[in-house]
């Protein structure tokens, strides 16, 4: 086994993966109409006319829409993350997954394959997203959208990784609309991604500390600070422990003789 | 880490080419001269100044800040260097708002409350002569050719032309409803002036004093009342003209020429007055409810930055 085979196992999950993104127009599109209705409509809704508080790394007043950017950069890539789970239980259910296991690679580099084929496809939906944004002069300094790119990928690996250790505990391809009602609105909702963390905290302390402790929010925060050129650490450091606590878990999940797969072998 | 690296040396790089020019801005409520460092953004001091200090002018010499301390009833001069009082000029009652000469050797202060313009010969620290004007004198200015000495009159709703030799009106122009700022475009031949209750800005020919164009805004999402102009400034090449909105939170950009809108930038709350940097590359707002001030690159026509500065901010003016 050497670099070759790992080359062409990854290139294999890969490719196919942006194959499919670039063939199914449909799926392009429908990934990039619902952050495109939250800013035209439901940001639009809440204006904010007269800006919004000076909060870092903002250094001047600034409009709803401007807020919620970053935070429907994150939405594109948790939706990407969770259909990529959808799409293993599909796999799984289908028999295609069998084959992918089956490989002789280690299956710690297959999933990661499948990660990364996963945040390929939703950092080309958010570079897309921000650039309709820009015609709706919504715009970052040019330097903030190179610095986006490790941002947007480290976010995706970890939302990714969240979908995968998902993937292993559902069961069913029905049992994904719980994942929606339990998971996705609950983070997505819970989070800076829609309000700064001060306005959370006016309404209620629990909501703010839920979204403080929410991974999400702290991948939302690493993407905004990044697309200004600034560098958040906090929210780095946290977004990088969870990628690697979910992807632990995950790999265990997915491994038959100690994970999730026995009990799934059972049913 | 990205910021140290790579950003900060850009910003520093900047900060060479740039001139280090000295933004100071005048704190109603706490009675003190914010001191801003516009380049770096940064807030350098605050300085004790007098009560309740407003309208601020610096010298054309750029060796005295006059800045009127309204509560004190007189105008103090501040040696721009070190802040420290050098004389009073005796304004007459709560000085508010008021104008330089080009040559910098006379001053003209709105008496709001007795419906005066005072006129201070600075070197003699005298007043020279108290002109009647209409009711609640405000915007004041003088043309750059030293021709004509604008007074507005906010109640009278008129603007009354004083001749800046003989220091008598000559005429008046009836305008919209209060007006409150003026300002003279470089070559005198235009003077533009802000009608605060009708949300207007009108351009007024000075051959003939009768306004030839007349300005509205609109401001997405903003009612209409809320659109309430006050600083007016008209860059030397009468390119673009920059209105304070007021309550609307909003600097509008229009073009001198043809007198359109172009823009309405974003700026802190209750944006009052403005002013230019030497170069005319930035454009300096106090904004008076929000505490602070913010920095417009014309270049880009962004707001890349407001500062805090301290309680009610009103006047600025600056120091190359």
């Amino acid at each position: 086994m050497n670099i070759i085979h790992f080359w062409r196992a990854l290139w294999g999950i890969v490719g196919r993966e942006l194959w499919r993104f670039v063939t199914q127009r449909e799926r392009f599109i429908s990934a990039l109409v619902r952050p495109l209705v939250w800013l035209f409509v439901f940001a639009a809704g809440f204006r904010a006319a007269l800006g919004l508080a000076i909060a870092p790394p903002y250094e001047t007043y600034i409009l709803y829409e401007v807020y919620i950017t970053p935070g429907l950069c994150g939405m594109i890539q948790l939706f990407n993350g969770m259909q990529s789970s959808l799409s293993m239980v599909y796999d799984r259910e289908m028999g295609s997954m069998r084959i992918l296991l089956v490989c002789p690679l280690p299956r710690w580099f297959l999933l990661l394959s499948k990660l990364l084929a996963g945040t390929g496809v939703s950092v080309l939906q958010v570079y897309v997203f921000l650039a309709i944004a820009w015609f709706y002069d919504i715009q970052a300094p040019w330097q903030g959208y190179l610095w986006l790119l490790p941002a947007l990928i480290l976010s995706g690996l970890m939302l990714g990784a969240l979908g995968l250790l998902l993937s292993s505990f559902i069961k069913q391809l029905e049992n994904f609309a719980g994942v929606m009602n339990f998971v996705i609105f609950p983070m997505f909702f819970m989070s800076t991604a829609l309000y700064p963390l001060w306005k959370l905290k006016e309404s209620s302390v629990l909501l703010h500390n839920l979204a403080q402790y929410n991974p999400f929010s702290q991948a939302v925060e690493l993407v905004r600070f990044a697309l200004y050129g600034q560098f958040n650490q906090y929210a780095f450091i946290y977004t990088l422990t969870a990628f690697v606590i979910f992807m632990t878990v995950a790999v265990i999940g997915y491994n038959p003789s100690r994970g999730m797969m026995i009990k799934k072998v059972g049913t | 880490m990205f910021k140290n690296n790579i950003i900060t040396p850009l910003l520093l790089a900047l900060t060479v080419t740039a001139h280090a020019e000295t933004v100071f801005v005048t704190l109603e409520k706490d009675n003190a001269l914010a001191v801003v460092d516009p380049i770096a953004g940064k807030l350098i001091k605050t300085v004790s100044i007098g009560q309740r200090p407003r309208g601020i002018a610096i010298s054309p010499d750029n060796k005295f800040l006059y800045v009127a301390t309204s509560d004190d009833n007189t105008i103090k001069i501040i040696a721009a260097d070190t802040l420290k009082e050098v004389g009073k000029l005796p304004s007459g009652e709560d000085p508010e708002t008021f104008a330089l000469n080009p040559a910098g050797d006379m001053l003209y202060v709105s008496n709001e409350d007795d419906s005066l313009v005072t006129v201070i010969d600075i070197a003699k620290q005298k007043v020279i002569k108290q002109i009647k004007v209409g009711v609640e004198p405000e915007g004041i200015t003088v043309s750059p050719d030293n021709r004509w000495l604008i007074s507005a009159s906010e109640t009278t709703n008129m603007l009354h032309w004083i001749d800046a030799k003989t220091n008598a009106i000559v005429e008046n122009t009836l305008v919209d409803p209060r007006p409150r700022a003026v300002s003279f475009t470089a070559d005198s031949q235009q003077l533009w002036m802000t009608s605060e209750m009708a949300g207007t800005l009108m351009v007024i020919d000075v051959k003939t004093k009768q306004p030839i164009k007349t300005v509205s805004f609109n401001v997405t999402g903003v009612t209409a009342d809320k659109i309430q102009p006050v600083g007016v400034v008209i860059d030397k090449e009468r390119q673009r003209a920059y209105i304070a909105l007021g309550p609307a939170n909003r600097v509008a950009v229009v073009n001198a020429q043809t007198y359109e809108v172009e823009n309405v930038l974003l700026v802190g709350s209750r944006v009052w007055n403005l002013a230019f940097s030497p170069d005319e590359k930035r454009l300096y707002t106090t904004n008076g409810v929000s505490n602070d001030m913010s920095i417009v690159d014309l270049e880009s026509q962004t707001v890349t930055k407001s500062v805090g500065v301290g309680s009610y901010p009103w006047g600025v003016a600056v120091k190359p």
